[in-house]
């Protein structure tokens, strides 16, 4: 019975996790509400929302260390309730401000989950050497854990990842109190994972950086998933259009001419020789086209990509006063 | 339903990580130096006063253990006192101190069942106490051989073996029960400080209780009391109530193996002695017949604080 596939949960063998109505209650309250959704093999999947959405407990579930209320989930096939062993075996998790044992080196500790991983010691100290040396770690693999800063710490936990060759990375916040540099650096080595063919779970309410590495994120509120897609496709769904170009050009009849171009919202005239187009996809090239078709000066062309930030700002602003407009 | 896989899977690996952790820690040796500080002290007390006295005694190694010089307490006094605050100082952070360092949920995502971690902590510190007191158990037999020129017999070893094992489980109490305050208290000092509320409450205001108690469920009899003799009645009383403690039933296993003249625990009528020769000593056998149920109590307490530990730990969030 443990081992066995269960039928319907992976819609095609590319989906390594599949949620169905993944519920999680504590007495009344719900703090994952029949949630849906599919990560593809190979994916950076972001699941993003506010402190207290229910990221960290879908997490959980996912790696049976808290019990699933209702509906299901299947990671790699396996149902993470019934054979957790065979689920911890095959994803590598990254808690929120991981922890260390402080009085063992960065070795040590790695070999510690390493000998819980079940691997021999051959096996071991090559994959720990190899691990430590991806995070840039190995300059201070026999120092202690102690005297690791934020971001090494967080590193020595992907290197933990590293070392079970994890075919799922779930990482929970993974960039929180890290500065520039050092989140610059970790999504590289997040990048590298999907690289490899790691699908990869984020959870973070940093939005510039899960925009920065994720394929599709999944938007939490209050224990819904209230939008799912790629960032370009939720601009469309919650700003109208996704992207904002702006072409500084002299010419007559430009306006014109890129009101024409197909997937335009519309055209605002900013000055005499500025204007600014709201599109769905990026227009630059068809812009810079109709500009020189209309033998038009072109000095600039500019385009704000869609930011989550906006995405997020827009929808729980939007979401908010209508809750208030319910209220009342 | 099974769950797949061992639950014990894992439990070696945590076992010696937790028992190299627990040797060589500043804590344990600050509880080693205590305990064998004391119990040298009590040790050498005792030699001293085995040596001014030269009547011929059978069980001179044994004598060891339980001979106590005032002001200080015999050995088995000092331990029955000490093993508690080891057990506690070993104990008191088990699984608290893994949330604090947020070591929890990463160590439980490794393919292993929460099992082999409560399993594996427990074992270790119960393994670094039964180290710590089989080293003192084999330096007492050695100062006995050296200060008191008699090798021990086969029976005194046969005892004193009998006192290692029942002390390492008077060790496993104490530390069932720092293992289960360390799993509901989120604070390590909070549980540090309700594990040695209890163990103080038990050992040193208990015994002061009991027989109050015991006097209210059965007031003494006045006629008893006129012939200056213990109501039976509440004397039993007295003995069951004070038996609640861990402290009152290693006391009453160690008299009954390390002293083998006893012949029993509790009150008895002058008939029941009809026969009896006074003061010649039981086989071995006999001897640990009585301390027996002195000894399957501690073992059952162990298992009950164990398994009530691992209720609350299975059930438990894995998040702060």
């Amino acid at each position: 019975m443990s081992d066995q596939k269960p039928e319907g949960g992976a819609a095609s063998p590319d989906v390594v996790i599949a949620a169905r109505d993944l519920t999680k209650r504590y007495g009344k309250t719900s703090v994952v509400d029949a949630i849906n959704f599919d990560i593809a093999k190979g994916e950076v999947f972001g699941l993003l929302g506010p402190n207290g959405a229910g990221k960290t407990t879908t997490i959980l579930m996912m790696l049976g260390l808290t019990e699933i209320s209702a509906g299901r989930v299947s990671v790699l096939g396996f149902d993470p309730a019934r054979s957790p062993l065979q689920v911890k075996r095959r994803v590598g998790y990254l808690p929120d401000a991981v922890g260390f044992y402080d009085h063992l080196t960065a070795v040590e500790n790695l070999a510690y989950a390493a000998k819980l991983m079940g691997l021999s010691m051959a096996e071991r100290s090559q994959r720990i050497v190899a691990a430590l040396s991806r995070v840039r770690l190995l300059d201070v693999a026999n120092k202690r854990v102690a005297t690791f800063s934020r971001g090494m710490r967080q590193r020595l936990g992907l290197a933990e990842v590293i070392v079970k060759r994890a075919e799922i990375a779930i990482l929970d916040e993974p960039t929180s109190g890290l500065d520039p540099q050092a989140t610059l650096e970790f999504l590289d080595l997040i990048r590298e994972l999907k690289a490899e063919g790691v699908s990869v779970l984020l959870s973070s309410h940093m939005l510039d950086q899960v925009q920065r590495v994720c394929d599709r994120v999944a938007l939490f509120r209050t224990g819904k998933i209230v939008m799912m897609g790629s960032v370009a496709e939720l601009a469309v769904q919650v700003l109208g259009a996704g992207f904002v170009v702006e072409v500084e050009a002299d010419g007559a009849g430009i306006a014109r001419r890129l009101a024409a171009i197909p997937g335009v919202g519309n055209v605002e005239t900013l000055a005499e020789d500025r204007f600014r187009m709201t599109a769905d996809r990026d227009v630059r090239p068809d812009a810079a086209r109709a500009v020189v078709a209309a033998n038009g000066a072109l000095r600039r062309l500019s385009v704000d990509e869609p930011s989550l930030e906006a995405i997020y700002a827009h929808y729980f602003q939007a979401s908010q006063s209508g809750g208030v407009r319910d209220a009342a | 339903m099974r769950r797949e896989g061992s639950a014990f899977q894992g439990v070696g690996a945590v076992f010696i990580k937790e028992l190299s952790d627990n040797i060589s820690s500043v804590r344990m040796l600050m509880l080693e130096l205590l305990i064998v500080l004391t119990a040298m002290a009590a040790l050498y007390e005792a030699i001293i006063a085995l040596r001014q006295n030269t009547a011929e005694d059978p069980f001179l190694l044994l004598r060891l253990f339980t001979v106590s010089q005032a002001p200080l307490p015999s050995f088995v006094a000092v331990l029955g006192f000490l093993i508690p605050l080891m057990a506690i100082g070993l104990g008191f952070d088990l699984i608290n101190s893994e949330h604090n360092r947020r070591t929890l949920s990463r160590i439980l995502a490794q393919p292993i069942y929460r099992d082999a971690l409560l399993l594996g902590k427990y074992l270790a510190g119960l393994a670094t106490i039964a180290i710590s007191l089989t080293a003192l158990w084999l330096l007492v037999i050695g100062l006995g051989l050296i200060f008191l020129g008699v090798p021990p017999g086969g029976e005194e070893i046969a005892r004193s073996l009998a006192f290692l094992v029942i002390a390492i489980f008077y060790a496993g109490v104490w530390l069932s029960l720092a293992m289960l305050l360390s799993i509901v208290f989120r604070s390590p000092a909070t549980a540090a400080l309700v594990a040695l509320g209890i163990w103080l409450f038990l050992t040193v205001l208990w015994p002061m209780l009991a027989p109050a108690f015991a006097q209210m469920i059965s007031p003494p009899d006045p006629r008893y009391a006129a012939l200056g003799l213990d109501t039976p009645d509440t004397a039993i009383w007295t003995q069951l109530l004070q038996r609640f403690s861990p402290n009152d039933l290693f006391g009453e296993a160690m008299l009954a193996v390390l002293s083998p003249t006893t012949r029993t625990l509790g009150p008895v009528f002058l008939d029941q002695l009809r026969g009896a020769v006074m003061g010649a000593p039981l086989p071995f056998g006999e001897s640990v017949m009585i301390a027996w149920p002195q000894t399957v109590g501690l073992i059952a307490c162990t298992i009950v604080l164990f398994v009530a530990g691992y209720i609350l730990f299975q059930r438990q969030e894995v998040r702060a």
